[in-house]
């Protein structure tokens, strides 16, 4: 449907709107002002016994409807109403918006600007940062990641110790600023691979983390592996940093059934974390770096490919304590 | 003198019959999805899931026990306020089993998750159709009917049935307004809304603002001025009230459906419009109130002990309290708090609970002894429980919606000294479960109050008969053509 473009349409919807305010008044004026006879009725019946008195108007009534109409003209001369006419205030929904946002960023920024400069890692363990990083992660981020920051399919638990896109303060605080981007392609780097050769590949990909799986078919699975998992998982299945995960350790983020396996190899994967710092601004982000850092499954070097440590226990506990574990 | 002509009862009673039945089935849909959320595990499966039940709650109530409801009572005030039997007979029966089909085909297809997408107009091209053809045979009908009518005026009613009646086409027409899906060629039931964008959304609740302002009140205040001065036995107060707050009523409701769409990105221009007109709209409103309450002055004293006049006295308090309720909440810094919130549910129940179902409900009550051949119901004692428990039901829906609603709108805008949110979004849904409950048992009280009323109407049928003799009355002497 197009727009409406033409100035035309100003004059058209401006004009209908006060006619027909203004319309309303002068009907109820000239209905109020008819003679009536109170207290008979108009002679008409119907349905034997259906009448009707000839009552006027009630006139704390007529007011009210009077009152209404005088009401919505002065309005219309303050506000925007009469097609592109602004109203004499000059309000806007955008410019209340605008406002209201100006005010909030005097108010609050000072507060946010006092932490700004701080290192993360020492903001991690400072309460009132934290307790500020949690409800804003709870407004923003609890949505995909939980309320316990536990995550759930599809979305990163970032309690424990296990980092897709790195677990440094500036690594977590790229992934909340700019967003992260991943993709598997459908069958890795082989897309010849045969439904037979993905149940191989699940199998092997299954060992690797010790979980049970048809040795015979691991084994085969194995000769696969390299060829179209190992550029982007390394030749031992390890992973490597913000490219793709360690298949070796026991975190998994689609499941490690064995038919959620072959459903990642034969359709692949694709999963986006949206870019916040736009929307948040610096002095936000950064607060929930400090957060997330703190969760318990921060790093302090570049990561080493430690094997899934149990999460530390947070020094503020992660909000209303996560109902029943997923895993 | 009398004619040989009798009244076309057999239309009349078949849509009372289902008003009930309707009622019953809507309201036990509106029970099981209040029930879901409180308890979410009773999602068993997705055909009966809360999104796919809600609007089979909605469109039942609103069409099928309402639209029952309208056709009953129009049909039955119609004739008998033009002195006249309806006209084409056989195609007000079409309308009767026309209108079971849609509704059977909306239990269906909704159930199946086949949808527009659009509140209120969920049911998809093939079925709009079917309401097209439905509509237009009502509108034969009805103006037919009154086109051949022995009275030289039209009696207030009619006028309010035939606005209603008019105004559904034109609403159904522009907002079904939909292009189907072609799959490989062949028509799919499936369709897109023939609008876009923002239009769509303006078009949507221009719609379904009018859905509650022409089918749920003008064809509402229809029956009240045909029903309330008969079961009182006293004059309309006042017909020159009656005059003015009709137009007044059917010119502003037009404008009012901008107020569902505040703080979008509906421009500011139309916002404004939209809750302008709202507020004008209540004067009109509130019309049909005083007519209705006042009609009853000098007849107090039968409220006493007369249930129906109970029934319709209530269901006008309630469509007072509705539309002032209504008004606040298009008031934006009202609808900035109120929007999104159960107050809303809250507010829409006060209408659909508290006015449409109490006045149908007394409505109907008055019919049926007179349909079967009865001096009243079988049981006066049960319409007391009923009307009471039906209440007490209202009253626990609304006081808990509105508590609800009002706490979820103050938590979602609560701050923290540092600026951030206070509560987390499931934070408020936790603190609103008590009051679901609350809701829920609200709800049970009224369909149990539908419960009583089958019961009391299968009783008055199994000890009456069929009437299709009522012969058709002369106009007064005073009055005839």
């Amino acid at each position: 449907m197009s727009d409406f473009v033409s100035g035309f349409w100003n004059i058209y919807v401006a004009g209908i709107a006060l006619v027909s305010i203004i319309g309303c008044g002068v009907f109820l004026w000239l209905q109020g002002t008819a003679t009536n006879a109170t207290g008979q009725t108009t002679g008409h019946v119907w349905d034997e016994t259906l009448e009707e008195y000839s009552n006027p108007l009630p006139n704390w009534w007529r007011w009210m409807f009077y009152i209404t109409i005088v009401f919505s003209l002065f309005y219309l001369a303050m506000y925007p109403g009469l097609g592109s006419y602004q109203g004499k205030w000059n309000w806007s929904s955008a410019g209340q918006y605008g406002g209201e946002m100006k005010k909030a960023d005097e108010q609050y920024g000072p507060i946010f600007k006092k932490f700004q400069g701080q290192d993360i890692r020492v903001l991690a363990t400072n309460n009132e940062a934290r307790e500020m990083g949690q409800h804003l992660f709870l407004t923003y981020c609890a949505q995909c990641h939980g309320s316990d920051a536990k995550g759930s399919k599809a979305f990163p638990n970032l309690t424990d110790n296990d980092w897709l896109f790195g677990g440094t303060p500036e690594q977590i605080k790229e992934s909340i600023t700019k967003g992260r981007d991943a993709m598997m392609p459908a069958k890795g780097l082989k897309p010849d691979l045969t439904a037979e050769q993905i149940k191989d590949l699940a199998s092997y990909v299954r060992s690797l983390s010790g979980l049970a799986s048809d040795s015979i078919r691991a084994q085969r699975g194995k000769e696969l592996f390299v060829p179209s998992g190992g550029a982007c998982h390394g030749p031992e299945g390890k992973g490597i940093l913000a490219l793709a995960p360690n298949l070796t350790d026991k975190v998994w983020l689609y499941g490690s059934a064995e038919v959620e396996i072959i459903n990642g190899i034969t359709h692949g994967r694709v999963n986006r974390m949206p870019a916040w710092g736009e929307f948040l601004g610096e002095g936000k982000v950064h607060l929930l770096t400090a957060y997330v850092y703190g969760l318990g499954g921060g790093v302090k070097e570049a990561p080493a490919a430690a094997p899934a440590a149990p999460a530390e226990a947070a020094p503020v506990a992660p909000v209303e304590a996560a109902p029943a574990e997923k895993k | 003198m009398q004619s040989q002509a009798t009244y076309n009862y057999k239309v009349v009673r078949q849509f009372a019959v289902m008003t009930v039945i309707w009622g019953i089935v809507g309201m036990l849909v509106g029970v099981i999805i209040a029930a879901q959320l409180v308890w979410p595990e009773l999602n068993v499966v997705e055909f009966l899931s809360y999104g796919r039940l809600r609007p089979l709650h909605t469109n039942a109530v609103i069409f099928a026990f309402g639209g029952c409801s309208l056709f009953a009572t129009s049909y039955y005030s119609v004739q008998r306020t033009c002195h006249t039997p309806l006209f084409a007979p056989g195609l007000a029966a079409f309308t009767f089993w026309g209108w079971q089909l849609i509704i059977l085909l909306a239990a269906l297809s909704l159930p199946l998750g086949l949808t527009t997408g659009k509140e209120y107009a969920e049911l998809e091209w093939p079925i709009d159709i079917l309401i097209t053809v439905v509509w237009v045979s009502y509108a034969v009908v009805f103006f037919g009917t009154l086109m051949k009518r022995k009275t030289p005026h039209i009696y207030v009613s009619n006028w309010f049935f035939a606005g209603m009646i008019l105004t559904i086409a034109v609403l159904h027409l522009v907002n079904s307004a939909e292009i189907p899906v072609l799959a490989s060629g062949i028509l799919t039931p499936k369709s897109y809304s023939a609008y876009a964008g923002v239009q769509d959304a303006m078009v949507e609740w221009w719609y379904g603002h009018n859905a509650v302002g022409f089918f749920l009140t003008a064809g509402f205040l229809g029956m009240m001025y045909y029903f309330v001065p008969k079961q009182a036995g006293r004059p309309i107060y006042s017909y020159r009230l009656s005059v003015v707050h009709f137009w007044a009523l059917v010119f502003t409701y037009m404008w009012a459906g901008p107020h569902h769409l505040h703080y979008t990105a509906l421009p500011d221009w139309t916002q404004s419009l939209g809750m302008l007109f709202s507020l004008i709209l209540l004067a009109p409103s509130w019309g049909g109130m005083i007519n209705g309450i006042m009609t009853l002055s000098g007849a107090w004293h039968k409220l006493r002990d007369d249930p129906i006049l109970k029934f319709m006295i209530t269901s006008l308090s309630f469509y007072g309290m509705s539309t002032f309720e209504g008004p606040m909440m298009s008031v934006k810094t009202v609808n900035a708090l109120s929007h999104y919130t159960d107050w809303t549910v809250g507010h829409v129940h006060s209408g659909a609970l508290g006015w449409v179902a109490m006045i149908a409900i007394g409505c109907t009550y008055y019919m049926l002894p007179r349909l079967f051949g009865k001096e009243e119901m079988a049981s006066k004692k049960l319409m007391e429980v009923h009307f009471w428990v039906a209440t007490i039901g209202i009253v626990l829906y609304i006081a808990s919606m509105w508590i609800a609603g009002v706490m979820q709108g103050l938590m979602w805008r609560a701050t923290n000294v540092d600026g951030t949110l206070t509560y987390s979004f499931v934070e408020s849904v936790k603190a609103t479960y008590p009051f679901w409950t609350i809701r829920l048992l609200g709800g049970v009280l009224f369909l149990g109050g539908m419960l009583i009323m089958v019961y009391n109407m299968f009783a008055t049928m199994a000890g009456g008969k069929a009437v299709n003799d009522a012969p058709v009355l002369a106009p007064a002497a005073a009055h005839a053509a």
